[in-house]
């Protein structure tokens, strides 16, 4: 039973990483219609980032305010200086050009902080375990959810409540329009980006002490975030959430009982929903 | 929908006579081996063997309009085909091509099915899916596959005494390999069949309403380029000798992707082109610096944001400027 429980607590950590991660993509997509390959760079640029921050000042909390920052400095000079003028592109165009950055990314961090895997650790207050339900659970561990749902929730009321996130909205569902009525689109997309980045960073430095800090760690997460927006649906914010934690705990579940099929699961799960439907389970029809 | 370009058919009508360069190119490649070492050679017989791949993704990506991310998979499954039909088979090597092709065929029949129902991004999320899919089957299937330690010890095809074992020999095979899938791809897209590809690629609403059946097409399409890129594959494990999961890569699809883009979409010569100066690319670059990576991808970007119509667009504008003045 206390197996099941903690598997569960697995799955909803590593389905909540995974939702930082979605959560930017998915939006991007829907507002700028971008696959962004380099999604996962963010991630592992936040990573390193963070570990030089514990390097120098010796604190994790320090890591996690400053590393998305750089981060979405990046993003936003990529989206200013390269995407910004593929949008009346084909979207081979944008996909190809992520692609590239992302080789960029592997090949800088390799040169910054070379090929070796690091180790973030926890803070140390986060150290121990609390025990209840019958069995031991890591206080890290614990502290991701928490923070998982309160961003899931901060970013609900963020694009559902206030007129910032009625912007990004209207930018979603026609662009156009949008700028008819006097949006400044540019600045909404370069800023959906940087953020979209930044919360990658972050989630970055969060996985650190659960996932490691590698190159390479940029499709390591990469992969399941697409399969998640392909599941949930592309664009939407709710989809991102529900997808996150069905794949999250889906395959924490699958490698614990199931360990040879697991990786089949979870594509499966991508290729049935794709092919039942193609917008994924919350995604509008039509929209992209 | 986007408004019909009207672009003349980007192939050459079977028939005419072919360029001057086509001919002094296979003068060139004939006398190769004698001109340049045996690193020289190996490195021309890499070359030919990712341009049969490089060109099978440019019939699906730049005649059908189908940008596949996945392309690494069939060529994968050639490569694997070939040598697990040596080493667990112990199937003759020229058996071992036949059955890569047809493995492939039969892979790209049943992705294909699946992927031509969905367009646009749906159709690079799927062939990303069962890319990845593949990937993760040979890593995780290691008695079979051997997991990440890859399959190697699978015998290369003898001929009369003449052994593929000789770097000339291997060469010569691949230039034959090379030129009879040119002639192949270049009649298919000079064929019925190629001319309702592109215009698949142009309208395919229209095409719909032409009375064609669009997603037998894309099948067709998807299935023949699957072939080319498994018999690419199996030619590489010859080669190689040896094969591991990077072949069905991420990564490698990307880096097909990057030899079309880099020599010019829906040109077919141009991928060719394009796999060509990749790989020497690539040569010159690792033993100069480590960051191999790094000018990959600064030399997508600039291809992607600057030079989109690759080598081969850049070539023929070239020409025709020349033409004219």
């Amino acid at each position: 039973m206390d197996l099941v429980v903690s598997q569960l607590l697995n799955g909803l950590v590593y389905g909540l990483l995974l939702f930082l991660l979605a959560s930017g993509l998915s939006l991007i997509f829907g507002l700028m219609g971008v696959v962004n390959l380099a999604h996962g760079s963010f991630f592992m640029l936040g990573a390193f980032i963070g570990l030089s921050v514990v390097r120098y000042t010796g604190s994790f909390w320090w890591a996690l305010v400053l590393a998305p920052i750089p981060v979405a400095l990046i993003a936003a000079a990529i989206e200013v200086v390269f995407l910004r003028h593929l949008y009346k592109r084909d979207r081979t165009d944008q996909v190809l050009l992520t692609f590239g950055l992302s080789f960029v990314f592997t090949d800088l961090v390799e040169w910054g902080w070379g090929k070796d895997t690091f180790s973030l650790s926890e803070p140390e207050s986060l150290e121990n375990s609390l025990q209840f339900l019958g069995g031991y659970f890591p206080q890290y561990r614990l502290a991701i959810v928490v923070f998982g749902l309160a961003v899931a929730l901060f970013l609900w009321l963020l694009i559902e409540k206030t007129r910032v996130g009625a912007m990004v909205r209207a930018g979603i569902d026609d662009t156009r329009t949008a700028m008819g009525i006097g949006l400044n689109v540019p600045l909404i997309l370069t800023t959906t980006f940087a953020s979209g980045a930044a919360l990658a960073g972050l989630a970055g430095v969060v996985a650190g002490p659960i996932l490691g800090v590698y190159s390479g760690v940029d499709v390591e997460v990469l992969i399941p975030a697409f399969i998640v927006i392909v599941i949930g649906g592309m664009g939407s914010l709710k989809g991102a959430f529900v997808g996150s934690l069905l794949i999250g705990i889906a395959d924490t579940f699958g490698k614990a009982y199931m360990p040879e099929a697991s990786m089949f699961l979870i594509y499966a799960a991508m290729i049935i929903v794709l092919l039942a439907r193609p917008n994924g389970l919350f995604g509008q029809a039509g929209s992209q | 929908m986007s408004v019909p370009r009207v672009d003349p058919l980007p192939t050459r009508i079977p028939g005419r006579k072919p360029l001057v360069g086509e001919f002094a190119f296979f003068v060139i490649a004939l006398a190769w081996p004698f001109l340049v070492g045996s690193y020289g050679t190996g490195l021309i017989t890499e070359t030919l063997i990712f341009a049969i791949a490089a060109m099978s993704l440019d019939l699906l990506m730049g005649y059908g309009g189908l940008v596949s991310f996945g392309h690494a998979a069939f060529f994968g499954v050639g490569a694997y085909a070939l040598a697990l039909s040596g080493v667990k088979l112990g199937l003759n090597p020229w058996a071992g091509i036949l059955i890569a092709v047809v493995t492939s065929a039969v892979a790209a029949l049943v992705i294909g099915y699946f992927c031509v129902r969905v367009s646009g991004v749906a159709f690079f999320m799927l062939t990303l899916a069962f890319g990845q899919l593949l990937y993760s089957g040979a890593v995780k299937w290691r008695g079979i596959t051997g997991g990440s330690d890859g399959v190697g010890g699978f015998a290369r095809p003898q001929l009369a005494g003449v052994s593929l074992d000789d770097p000339m020999y291997m060469y010569f095979a691949c230039l034959l390999a090379f030129a009879l899938s040119l002639w192949l791809l270049r009649r298919i897209i000079g064929s019925q069949f190629g001319h309702a590809l592109v215009g698949l690629r142009e309208n395919e609403t229209r095409m719909r309403a032409l009375g064609y059946s669009t997603d037998r097409l894309k099948l067709c399409a998807f299935v023949i380029s699957g072939m080319f890129a498994g018999f690419s594959g199996a030619l590489y494990a010859i080669y190689n000798s040896f094969i591991s999961p990077d072949a069905l890569s991420f990564a490698q699809s990307g880096m097909f992707l990057l030899m079309v883009v880099l020599g010019g979409v829906g040109s077919l010569v141009g991928p060719a082109i394009g796999a060509a100066v990749f790989l020497l690319m690539k040569q010159f670059v690792s033993s100069h610096t480590e960051h191999w990576l790094l000018i990959v991808g600064l030399v997508f970007i600039c291809c992607v944001m600057f030079f989109r119509s690759g080598i081969y667009g850049f070539l023929k504008q070239w020409r025709e400027r020349g033409a004219r003045a």
